[in-house]
């Protein structure tokens, strides 16, 4: 048994969420081939702001975007760890209370139908998993709504098939059209029920952009999506051009013999991440 | 900016006669003062037209920037690139029918928006979504002109400095954007 406490938690968490200010090394260099190879004048003015916009916030300290998003964060707790001192959702609420505000990052989250902020970015959204051991890690991901507004879910019948969940992953980020701000990587859950199609979509965004699946049969069908999303044309920004998508990560679940989920949840390309283990 | 050498300089408020000469494309550095707005705020304004009242502030040939900036404790914007235009095209064509004479966001327009677009020689200017920072270093001064309640969400009137910018729909209704 091994104690952490909660001031430990909220700690990490606020150092944590400076991650809002930088670009992921693997963000970085997907979009800098991106725009060795774009060919469309406008889709290279995007791409290489987008790039200079990334060196500018990290060396003054700003916003990556100014949608700091909802704060994501995925909770592997080892079974042997006691957290004392407070509740582990309160303690991570607590470092994005005061991570967001130091940093000045934006309070973005309200009631859904009042529509009252709470003004200090709160609650974060905490998926927690249980683990072997004593440790605890977290990924922090920042998610920005112009992409998260773009999700979808298919629930499709067996006879659909594979090709079936490629049309449906390929049309979800042809109707996103340029509204996720592309070029984007498409996160994609496969199987389960709904709500764990949809947590399998988002949690491929943790990857670093561009690893293809350890599953052969689900690395194939990544880079066919790929292949066929960047030859819809929608381009960076949907100012046209060759490349829509840097990449698309598919993961899956056993499901119900009666049905074929394919839940598809974007990331824009504002690509942020960063993960700590105490 | 990196790649300047197209970029056409542009003075706020923009002029009609400037309005229609730009085409979808062009690329623009924006200088001068403009008003900021988003989903709240355009609610607000629609309803206060709607039941008979006056804007907040004057808009007639102004530009209003679809973002809600984030800012440091000192008040120093820390990011502020545009976002989504679509969600304000519910809004969009009667703020156009004022006098708007362009929005500044990010993605495609309803066909209602290219009509209000065309109907008043007006324009529909893309920011790079996602280069908040840079943004945030193009305005040089920031205050609240209306609804101070809503946060971030509030309308701003921001002076900003070589904001780069590129024509999404021109005064003719042509468009960047394919399909």
């Amino acid at each position: 048994m091994r104690e952490i406490t909660a001031t430990d938690i909220t700690e990490a968490v606020r150092t944590l969420v400076k991650a809002c200010g930088r670009l992921t090394p693997s963000g970085k260099k997907a979009l800098a081939a991106c725009l060795a190879r774009e060919r469309s004048d406008a889709a290279r003015f995007a791409l290489s702001t987008l790039l200079e916009n990334a060196e500018t916030a990290e060396r003054e300290g700003l916003a990556l975007c100014q949608d700091t998003g909802m704060a994501v964060f995925y909770v592997a707790l080892g079974q042997d760890v006691h957290i004392t001192g407070g509740l582990l959702n309160d303690a991570i609420n607590e470092g994005v209370r005061k991570g967001y505000a130091e940093c000045g990052w934006r309070a973005s989250v309200l009631d859904p139908l009042t529509r009252v902020n709470t003004k200090d970015n709160t609650p974060a959204i905490v998926h927690i998993e249980l683990t072997e051991g004593d440790g605890l890690s977290l990924d922090f991901l920042p998610k920005g709504f112009g992409s998260e507004n773009m999700t979808r879910l298919f629930m499709l019948t067996p006879s659909a098939g594979i090709l079936g969940v490629e049309d449906s992953i390929v049309e979800a980020v042809r109707l996103a059209g340029a509204n996720p701000c592309p070029p984007v990587v498409v996160g994609v859950g496969i199987g389960g029920t709904a709500e764990k199609a949809m947590e399998t979509a988002k949690r491929q965004l943790l990857r670093p952009v561009g690893e293809p699946s350890p599953d052969p049969e689900l690395a194939a069908l990544e880079q066919r999506c790929l292949d066929r999303i960047n030859a819809l044309g929608i381009g960076a920004q949907g100012f046209g051009g060759d490349t829509t998508a840097l990449a698309v990560h598919c993961g899956k679940f056993p499901t119900h013999i009666a049905s074929l989920p394919v839940a598809v949840n974007v990331q824009c390309n504002a690509m942020r991440h960063s993960h700590i283990d105490l | 900016m990196s790649n300047n050498k197209d970029f056409i300089r542009i003075e706020l408020p923009i002029s009609p006669a400037a309005a229609k000469a730009l085409r979808a494309g062009d690329r623009l550095l924006l200088s001068g003062e403009l008003y900021t707005a988003r989903d709240a705020a355009h609610k607000r304004m629609y309803e206060q037209l709607l039941s008979g009242g006056a804007l907040p502030v004057e808009l007639t040939g102004e530009s209003i920037f679809y973002v809600g900036p984030c800012f440091a404790a000192d008040g120093r914007p820390t990011g502020a690139g545009p976002t989504t235009s679509y969600r304000m095209d519910a809004y969009a064509p009667t703020l156009y029918d004022c006098g708007v004479r362009a929005t500044i966001g990010k993605g495609d327009r309803s066909p209602a928006v290219y009509d209000a677009i065309k109907r008043n020689g007006a324009l529909y200017l893309c920011a790079i979504g996602g280069a908040g920072a840079l943004y945030a270093k193009a305005i040089t001064s920031v205050s609240v002109a209306a609804y101070d309640d809503l946060g971030t969400e509030a309308v701003r009137r921001l002076t900003v400095k070589d904001m780069p910018v590129i024509v999404g729909i021109d005064s003719s209704g042509n468009s960047i954007f394919g399909g």
